[in-house]
């Protein structure tokens, strides 16, 4: 794994003195979404693959070692190469699964 | 300061936003072909894009001396239409010559199936015929990792590819690195939701250095900025860089890139430049 300590220009307190307050909000909507997950009046979906690669990203972010942000990206990414012998959707999901169920938003979204 | 977007996709824009862009330094785009949001219904409604691509919108961008030029293709999305696929790959030969056209683009892959790849393949195979630049797609969310992979090694297995005339585009932290090492530009869209934000995009020019990256919109229909750049330009100052490092990655580099083409004509400072 390449090192790239020393290579953001500011300083640890210099980091948090100018963007702490926009990452401890995103902290908190990110509590709150899974507060409301838990709330959910059906709980139909305890284990997608969602929620699944979520939570295996979350440990990530507290555990040690550097490249959290590739880490959680390729926790995020379907890593079998083999090409799909035809198109089971015209959109991504956002993380892998096999076999991939319809998706809810094939006629909206997926402008590249 | 002056920048170039070198993927903007403006035919879904409206003239406010090359207002906006040339207010904010934009002196050139490019716009890649791509989807429309739904599947074209045949060949001749592609006929049309590219008409569109290379007449009304070098049109409308000149009045705001923007320079507008183009990419051509049957874009990935609906690359799995094989038959579809041969139908455009034909027309788009007749539209090469026109002035603003630079290349194929974007071609690549959407879900990594096995019609995407022949599509892109042949893609390749046109713009190695007629010596032109190649802008690459590279898929979604979790696709990206699988599709870049797949793109990469093919084109590094074949040797006619020159990596200094391919650019790699929508790269993040899990792609840029095999990206680069192959010798191919890489290039970091600035999307609120998906993609890199202008902060991850700094993030990774930190790390990797700023050889052979560049940044664009890539504003389109979707939820995008089209003065996204700015944006960047504005946090990389935040974040201390210096005007030379910025400049570099907003005008220089894509300037270098783009200047293989003998059609690019490189935009001067406060100078409108006409393609005609």
């Amino acid at each position: 794994m390449d090192d790239y300590s020393n290579t953001c220009p500011l300083s640890q307190k210099q980091l948090l003195d100018d963007y702490f307050m926009d990452h401890r909000a995103q902290l908190l909507a990110l509590a709150a979404f899974l507060d409301r997950f838990e709330r959910s009046n059906l709980r139909n979906a305890e284990t997608d693959f969602r929620i699944e690669a979520f939570k295996e990203a979350l440990h990530l972010l507290v555990g040690p070692g550097p490249e959290r942000a590739r880490r959680v990206q390729l926790v995020m990414s379907d890593q079998n190469l083999d090409l799909l012998d035809v198109r089971d959707s015209q959109s991504a999901y956002g993380a892998p699964v096999h076999p991939a169920p319809a998706h809810p938003h094939d006629e909206q979204e997926g402008a590249q | 300061m002056n920048y170039i977007d070198l993927h903007a996709h403006m035919i879904s824009r409206t003239t406010d936003d090359y207002h906006r862009m040339a207010l904010t330094g934009c002196v050139a785009v490019t716009e890649p072909a791509f989807w429309s949001g739904r599947d074209r219904l045949g060949p001749l409604a592609f006929a049309d894009y590219f008409d569109h691509l290379t007449t009304f919108e070098p049109a409308r961008a000149r009045q705001y001396g923007v320079a507008h030029y183009t990419w051509l293709c049957l874009n990935p999305k609906e690359g799995e239409d094989r038959e579809l696929a041969r139908q455009v790959l034909a027309l788009i030969p007749e539209f090469l010559d026109r002035p603003t056209v630079l290349g194929i683009g974007e071609i690549g892959l959407n879900r990594v199936t096995r019609n995407e790849m022949a599509t892109f393949l042949d893609h390749v195979e046109l713009a190695l015929e007629h010596h032109q630049l190649i802008h690459i797609h590279t898929p979604h969310l979790e696709d990206k990792y699988k599709g870049t992979k797949v793109i990469v090694e093919a084109l590094a297995r074949d040797p006619r590819i020159d990596p200094a005339r391919v650019m790699v585009d929508h790269a993040e932290e899990h792609t840029a690195p095999m990206i680069l090492e192959h010798g191919f530009w890489t290039g970091f869209t600035l999307y609120p939701r998906t993609k890199a934000s202008p902060a991850r995009a700094l993030d990774m020019i930190e790390m990797y250095g700023p050889e052979r990256l560049c940044v664009a919109s890539a504003c389109d229909w979707g939820e995008s900025d089209p003065v996204a750049i700015p944006e960047f330009i504005l946090q990389a100052r935040r974040r201390g860089h210096g005007d030379l490092l910025i400049e570099q990655m907003v005008y220089g580099n894509p300037a270098r890139f783009l200047s293989q083409s003998p059609k690019f004509k490189l935009p001067r400072p406060g100078v409108a430049v006409s393609t005609d």
